[in-house]
């Protein structure tokens, strides 16, 4: 993933250190701004890949500044951090003009990932393309055709969604939720590993028998495929 | 003195007060209308009594002259009753009757005309208020007929007394009701106050007292009564969450500093001490959970914003989640086979639903099948206007004794807790089937386990009623 620019906005002195300092650590540039107003003015002034708006801030709450800055056609990536995670706040959080939407507490690697998402969505429009190809491996979203090695491998719908999702976003991690959000279209708990259990049954088609796997599980934080040679 | 002054201010005889004024006006009023009709009638008879004896008494001087008329009215007025005569000349010197005078005689001719007549042989020379009527004999001689309306004061009277004595009797019997009424309402009501005053104070076990008489201040009682126990209710399942909060957040909560003080203590190598956070970090994303949970049951059981209703597709909802789960069910070697009945539509949340439904099939796999032969089956079907999801499985069950209890925030029933899971799965999803105005049900499935959810149909995916008329 190459060098983000994020700005963090986030009243919370603590919280927003710790973001700034395991942004930077990531090999991002990250700027902080502790309030709303200060965070408005700085978000206008553009240059930035993805605003984190914490939603609660002092002068000017979180989604007052995401709706004013897409009234003034800031259209800056943002993702929405938010201590109210019931169903109608994210509604809420999204309608505003959020893009994504991350209930404290969160782990970081969830967040990064989704960051990382909502720039690469900035950076290149890989979602117009119409095939993904990873390695051997290839999607024809159109056709709805997958192959490893030109060989054609049969997936069940969601099985085919899910990888789609997953090469969309190729080299970069998924976390769980993301995938039922993105795949399944659910924002709850399953409380259990449904979600592994399906990515086992995705790799057994699409990695079996292969020395270095493309679908990789990483720990702690979610999936990601990619070429294996890296 | 005050506490009679207590009483006056009382709804009860402030009603009394009115109803009283009410009944007077009322009584007067209809005993007024009663006389005056009395009187009318009474005077008609009279005027026609009247006219009839003027008549018969103008042709008797017609048959006989004066002298017929004189013996006439001499034999008329021997009769008993009110009946006045009198008879004079032109000048009115007195020539037959029973009367001395009467201001009448200078009345105009042929009217009825409202007087008073001095009795002939009366002692005490009054005045008698009487209805006459003069006529002209040929010869100038007069003739007054009338009669005697003494009565009808009397009658006057009579209703008057009647109306006064009435009121009387009935401000007597309305105040002292009325005070009585106030009395026993005041009693009660100072009673309630005190019973609400000591619930206040903490006996929050009390109950307004309920006099049995099935009036309103009972049926007050009684749904105040029923508040109580709702209010009393929540506060218990509020004090049980806080203990339970206070027991299942702290076992981790513990285990959670353990780990990281032992970490810290035992001046561990750096993979020790990465192993341990990474415990840690586990730990505390559990809490995390187990918080997120009892903040959504709250919520949903407080009824408040969990999401607004919207028109759901519920046979959608239900196919997801199968086929969410179906790749746990193949993984763990069960089957999970559902039939999904179409078009099942309601007011719902999609979001909540999901998650009550893939609690309950999360439970189903991982306690109702177990072993070689795990099968759940998910059925969603409308009966009525309800809509019934059954997830039902061939596992151990639930016994009947302790079904209600499993519904219960915490309550495992494997005592062991063995297999991950915070105790909340099932509650969320009933507390969510409360949020739709539906139920969750635990049944037998001989063997296994029933979980029903019933939702109500939403009113407007209702198929509009098959008309009769076409």
């Amino acid at each position: 993933m190459s060098t983000m620019r994020i700005l963090i906005i986030e009243d919370d002195k603590e919280a927003g250190a710790y973001l700034l300092k395991a942004f930077r650590e990531q090999g991002h540039s990250a700027d902080l701004a502790a309030d709303g107003l200060e965070g408005y003015a700085r978000a206008r002034e553009g240059g930035y890949d993805v605003l984190i708006v914490d939603r609660m801030l002092p002068k000017l709450d979180g989604l007052s500044l995401v709706s004013s800055l897409r009234e003034q056609k800031v259209e800056t990536p943002t993702l929405i951090l938010s201590a109210l995670g019931q169903v109608d706040d994210r509604v809420k959080g999204l309608r505003a003009g959020g893009d994504d939407y991350l209930v404290k507490p969160y782990a970081f690697t969830e967040l990064l990932a989704r960051v990382e998402a909502l720039a690469r969505r900035r950076l290149g429009p890989r979602g117009e393309e119409t095939a993904y190809r990873v390695g051997d491996l290839e999607l024809d979203r159109l056709s709805h055709n997958v192959s490893v090695g030109g060989k054609e491998v049969v997936l069940q719908p969601r099985e085919f969604r899910l990888l789609e999702y997953l090469m969309k976003h190729a080299g970069q991690v998924v976390t769980r939720t993301m995938l039922l959000e993105n795949v399944w279209d659910y924002h709850f708990d399953p409380q259990t590993n449904v979600i592994d259990v399906h990515i086992s049954r995705l790799r057994s088609k699409i990695d079996k028998g292969r020395a270095t796997p493309l679908l990789h599980t990483i720990r702690g934080a979610g999936y990601m495929i990619r070429e294996s040679a890296r | 003195m005050k506490a009679l002054a207590r009483l006056f201010r009382t709804t009860a005889f402030k009603l009394s007060a009115a109803y009283f004024v009410l009944f007077g006006v009322g009584a007067f009023l209809v005993l007024g209308g009663v006389g005056s009709r009395v009187e009318a009638v009474l005077d008609e008879q009279i005027a026609e009594t009247v006219d009839a004896e003027i008549q018969r008494l103008v042709e008797l001087y017609g048959e006989g002259g004066l002298w017929q008329v004189v013996r006439s009215v001499e034999r008329r007025v021997r009769a008993p009753g009110g009946a006045i005569y009198l008879v004079t000349t032109y000048t009115g010197d007195y020539v037959v009757g029973n009367i001395v005078s009467s201001p009448a005689l200078s009345a105009e001719e042929g009217a009825m005309v409202e007087t008073t007549y001095k009795r002939r042989g009366d002692a005490d020379d009054r005045d008698h208020p009487a209805l006459a009527r003069l006529a002209y004999l040929p010869g100038g001689f007069r003739l007054l007929v009338g009669h005697d309306v003494e009565d009808h004061l009397v009658l006057r009277q009579i209703l008057g007394r009647g109306l006064g004595a009435s009121l009387f009797w009935l401000a007597l019997v309305g105040t002292l009701g009325g005070l009585y009424v106030a009395y026993r309402m005041l009693e009660r009501v100072d009673e309630m106050a005190a019973s609400a005053r000591r619930i206040m104070a903490g006996e929050l076990d009390e109950r307004l007292a309920i006099s049995g008489a099935g009036d309103e201040l009972d049926r007050l009682a009684e749904n105040l009564n029923a508040m109580l126990a709702r209010i009393g209710q929540l506060m218990r399942g509020l004090g049980e969450v806080s203990d339970n909060i206070a027991h299942d957040l702290r076992t981790p909560l513990t285990r959670l500093r353990n780990r990281a003080e032992a970490a810290m203590r035992d001046g561990a190598g750096a993979e020790e001490c990465r192993a341990a956070l990474g415990a840690v970090i586990d730990e505390s994303d559990n809490l995390i959970r187990v918080f997120d949970a009892l903040l959504m049951i709250a919520r949903a059981e407080a009824g408040q914003g969990c999401g607004a209703m919207s028109a759901i597709e519920v046979d959608k909802i239900v196919a997801d989640i199968v086929e969410l789960y179906e790749a746990v069910a193949e993984a763990q070697d069960a089957s999970l086979t559902s039939s999904i009945e179409p078009g099942l539509a309601m007011q719902g949340n999609r979001e909540l639903l999901g998650q009550a439904l893939g609690n309950v099939l999360d439970n189903a796999l991982k306690y109702g099948a177990t072993g070689q032969s795990g099968a759940v089956k998910v059925a969603a079907r409308r009966i009525g206007d309800r809509i019934e999801i059954v997830v039902a499985d061939r596992g151990q069950g639930v016994p009947p004794e302790d079904r209600e209890r499993a519904l219960e925030r915490f309550v495992r029933l494997d005592s062991s807790r063995s297999l991950p899971g915070s105790g909340l799965g099932l509650a969320l999803a009933a507390a969510i089937a409360r949020l739709h105005q539906g139920s969750l049900r635990l049944e037998d499935n001989a063997p296994g386990l029933r979980v029903v959810f019933s939702l109500p149909v939403a009113r407007a995916a209702q198929a509009p009623p098959a008309s009769s008329l076409a």
